[in-house]
């Protein structure tokens, strides 16, 4: 959907990448990579982890200098070779992880770095200005005066926006921009981008929701291993064709399984109360059930108590009360993350590379990580390496971890392969209680799916599974039943099959579900 | 993405230091110059100092001090390297090996009444138990209070220096005599040297103070790397090194493994005193184990933290110690205070500036291995 060009005339793209290449080491990250995005577009950018999206908007936004190619902004070849110079170009970028500080009003964070001479006082009036200007011809909606770290994160990546925006830039860079939206937020940001096209600006929009890549791109670009395969025009393809183009064979989307068998309650929480080191109460009086061949998903935006949810079953967190049951038993207070393992308690931790491994480590190292002291593992005071290397090159061949190499340290896995591993562990163990935390973020589609499938499989052998994500759609197509969580409560409860996007999201963002809920919620205990 | 090429080993632990050894010994050369003194007689007379003429002085004695000096290296080295494994910055080995020396000078001043094969192993119980107390203090208030274990464990070298000046002032001091030591340990309660057994089966050896504690130290070595890399317990000690998050995850506690590895650091630290009060001095006294201690601190650095690394780098470190001795005395523009400078040089390219040429170098060997990929 170009819009026509104000001259008239036949118009040069925004941005033209053409014959990128880049190395770094051994790893060929772009191959001769070519991207037209043309004026008044959004052009999505989709490819699994590594496929090397990151690094060509890197370097068209000028983190690195391509070994070869050249770079073109309106039909004319420009050097980026810092941000700066990407600016100056007209190129702005919002990142996953904002740039903000926190502290600092909105108005303060977008001057900053064009505070305009050494006394703020005309700079500031100046930017109010335009920024006045900007908000309503974008509708952004974001409070001048209010400070950052206060603002729901939806509004700070507004601010991101803003911020690109009064820098003067005409192409926008997203990168993963609703990987913490709720669902409403992200209708909101694509109005906010579909505004930005129909003003003549180009959006860069990279993701791995093909949800979203259906439904706001004029055109979308897939990467598969530094190489540029396809580039279509959205109307005229599909998600499974997409998915293909991804992956390099056929996927599938949506996860396959039968109903539920549930059975006796291996998992019981009663009352839980979490309150962190500040005397915050982050989960309150939380209380439900998992029923063996039962994979329960907690919904909810990040940051409204799933983690400490998972902490505290995992034993990492000493609750404040409350009672947990496994299998009907019920665990001691003060039980650490040892004992917890012990009683059945396994654990996919949501911070694979912060938690759930030691990236320095080697694979057979990692492999044993919470089991270290396992007899099978040992004999006498030693380790028993033969085994521990034996039983490492098995799972890795069961979970299909490539390159299947004990030896590689876990870093040099990628995400997808370091989550395999993490579940490989995790699952083999024959635990009684799985807790999963947001599995397949930063996982790529190949990965997804086979994770997906172990998760069904083990639940379908009568194992409970606690399942946190904040991607709605992992939680809507895997759980058999759904927990909504907001502001550390329970806000809601549904089965699969009752399931709907819509009221999902109302209790994610707390809107109260009296109105919305097709069906009563009931929490806790039948 | 994955199998990302990595340098081969022996340019990681072989090639990469000896660059850096050489250009320590290259500037070094050039200071000498500058205070006017000829810098290849210099090395002459370091290396000639610690491994002996022949004739001035025998290979034997000066090898003997070299590897005397070693000894001590090595023990220290360890006490940081281990600290190391699980993220701590061990500075306290000075006031750890001091208080093991007394640990072990109390056995061999209290228990002589034990015969030779029992002394020997309540002395090193001594000197780790008591090297282990004196890292105890810090570790615990790093494990479960937060107080940074640098700090910390320096406060301890300074009170470990004033507990021992009044220790053998005031208690342990001879009877009847000025110089604060202790009296002499009885003949059977000190280790041997190794012109000693030698010479009992016949092998004439020049003297010198390197004793059976050398054994001992290699045996640490091989223990250290044991406990680091194939148990439990140093894989919990690497874990909470690593990602503190991870261990807790996994079940590993922190505090107790902080506790752990500095209870095993101190202890490695207190072994100094069997080489030098059981071994060397044979009676208890003031300062025998000063400069040891931060001598470690750059062992350990240079040696990668890993007990074949931290043998090499003390065994340089012995060398630089006798031979920089026998340096100062020979040529006058070299003080002792010029010796200490060229340790330092020898630390800052080895250690502080190790990174340096690592990447220039790496950059090298994957070009090269890409090449040869690329060839095949």
């Amino acid at each position: 959907m170009v819009v026509a060009a104000a001259d008239g005339g036949e118009r040069a793209p925004a941005v033209e990448l053409i014959g990128i290449d880049k190395r770094f080491g051994a790893v060929h990250a772009n191959r001769n990579v070519n991207l037209r995005a043309e004026v008044g577009s959004i052009h999505g950018i989709v490819g699994e982890n590594g496929a090397g999206k990151s690094t060509l908007m890197s370097i068209l936004y000028g983190f690195y200098q391509a070994d070869r190619g050249e770079v073109r902004v309106r039909g004319q070849r420009v050097r980026v070779t810092s941000p700066r110079e990407a600016i100056d170009a007209g190129i702005g970028m919002v990142h996953q992880h904002f740039m903000l500080v926190d502290p600092f009003t909105v108005l303060e964070n977008v001057m900053l770095g064009a505070e305009g001479g050494p006394l703020l006082a005309r700079g500031r009036e100046e930017a109010a200005r335009a920024l006045e200007a900007l908000e309503r011809e974008y509708a952004l909606d974001v409070p001048l005066d209010g400070v950052v770290g206060e603002l729901p994160v939806g509004i700070q990546q507004r601010v991101e926006i803003l911020k690109a925006l009064y820098r003067g830039a005409d192409t926008l860079i997203l990168d993963e921009p609703t990987g913490v939206l709720t669902p409403q937020e992200a209708e909101h940001l694509f109005r906010i981008l579909g505004a930005l096209r129909d003003q003549g600006k180009t959006v860069l929009l990279i993701t791995h929701k093909l949800k979203e890549i259906m439904a706001v791109t004029d055109r979308v670009a897939v990467m598969r291993r530094g190489e540029m395969v396809a580039d279509r025009e959205t109307a005229a393809t599909t998600r499974e064709e997409i998915a293909e183009l991804m992956v390099g064979r056929k996927v599938l989307l949506r996860v396959d399984k039968t109903p539920a068998k549930p059975d006796r309650p291996l998992l019981a929480v009663e009352d839980l109360r979490v309150v962190d080191r500040r005397g915050v109460e982050r989960l309150k009086s939380v209380s439900f059930q998992v029923r063996a061949g039962e994979i329960l998903g907690i919904a909810g935006v990040a940051g409204n108590g799933q983690s400490e949810l998972l902490a505290a079953l995992a034993g990492i967190a000493a609750p404040a009360s409350g009672r947990i049951l496994i299998d009907g038993q019920p665990v001691p207070a003060g039980t650490d993350p040892h004992a917890m393992r012990r009683l059945g308690m396994a654990h996919v931790p949501e911070d694979r590379l912060r938690d759930g491994l030691v990236p320095p480590f080697e694979a057979r190292e990692n492999i044993i990580l919470g089991y270290h002291d396992d007899p099978r593992y040992n004999t006498g005071p030693l380790f028993d390496r033969a085994n521990i290397r034996q039983s490492c090159l098995q799972e890795m061949q069961a979970y299909d971890v490539r390159p299947s190499d004990p030896e590689l340290p876990a870093a040099n896995f990628s995400g997808g392969n370091q989550q395999k591993l993490v579940v490989a562990r995790e699952v083999e163990r024959d635990p009684v209680v799985l807790l999963v935390g947001q599995p397949t973020r930063g996982v790529d589609i190949g990965a997804i799916e086979f994770i997906h499938r172990r998760l069904v499989a083990l639940r379908d052998s009568g194992k409970a599974i606690v399942l946190v994500s904040v991607e709605l759609d992992e939680i809507m197509s895997l759980a058999d039943r759904i927990l909504v969580m907001f502001d550390g409560r329970i806000a809601g409860e549904m089965g699969q099959e009752a399931a709907d996007e819509r009221v999902i999201g109302c209790m994610m963002a707390g809107v109260g579900p009296e109105e919305m809920a097709p069906e009563p919620h009931h929490v806790g205990a039948e | 993405m994955a199998g990302r090429a990595t340098l081969p080993r022996w340019v990681d632990i072989g090639l990469i230091p000896l660059i850096n050894l050489s250009l320590a010994l290259f500037v070094s050369g050039i200071v000498v110059l500058i205070i006017g003194g000829n810098p290849i007689r210099a090395v002459g007379l370091l290396i000639t100092g610690a491994f002996g003429d022949g004739q001035m002085v025998p290979h034997g004695e000066a090898i003997g001090f070299t590897l005397y000096y070693t000894t001590n290296y090595v023990f220290t080295g360890l006490a940081v390297a281990v600290a190391f494994h699980c993220g701590l910055f061990n500075i306290g080995g000075e006031g750890q090996a001091y208080i093991g020396g007394l640990g072990v000078g109390l056995v061999c001043l209290y228990l002589d009444f034990l015969p030779f094969v029992l002394i020997v192993p309540a002395a090193i119980i001594g000197a780790a138990v008591f090297g282990g107390a004196w890292a105890f203090i810090p570790a615990y208030l790093q494990a479960k209070r937060g107080s940074h274990i640098v700090i910390t464990t320096i406060m301890f070298n300074f009170i470990a220096a004033a507990l021992m000046v009044y220790l053998m002032v005031n208690l342990l001091i001879r009877p009847g005599q000025q110089s604060p030591e202790s009296r002499a340990f009885a003949e059977h309660a000190v280790l041997p040297a190794f012109h000693e057994i030698l010479g009992a089966i016949g092998i004439e050896v020049a003297r010198s103070p390197v004793n059976l504690s050398l054994v001992w130290a290699i045996v640490a070595c091989v223990f250290v790397w044991l406990f680091i890399w194939r148990t439990r317990w140093g894989y919990a000690v690497r874990t909470v090194g690593q990602n503190t998050r991870a261990a807790v995850y996994g079940g590993i506690s922190p505090a107790n493994t902080i506790i752990m590895a500095m209870l095993i650091g101190g202890a490695m630290a207190g072994f100094l005193g069997l080489n030098a009060v059981m071994g060397e001095h044979h009676r208890l006294l003031l300062n025998f184990q000063l400069g040891y201690g931060f001598g470690g601190i750059a062992v350990a650095l240079m040696g990668r933290n890993h007990p074949l690394g931290v043998f090499l780098a003390a065994l340089l470190f012995g060398i630089l110690t006798q031979g920089g001795g026998e340096l100062a005395f020979e040529m006058p523009q070299i003080t002792r205070e010029m010796v200490v400078v060229i340790q330092g040089l020898v630390i800052l390219f080895a250690g502080a500036l190790e990174n340096m040429f690592r990447p220039r170098i790496a950059a090298y060997f994957l070009a090269r291995s890409e090449r040869t990929q690329a060839a095949t």
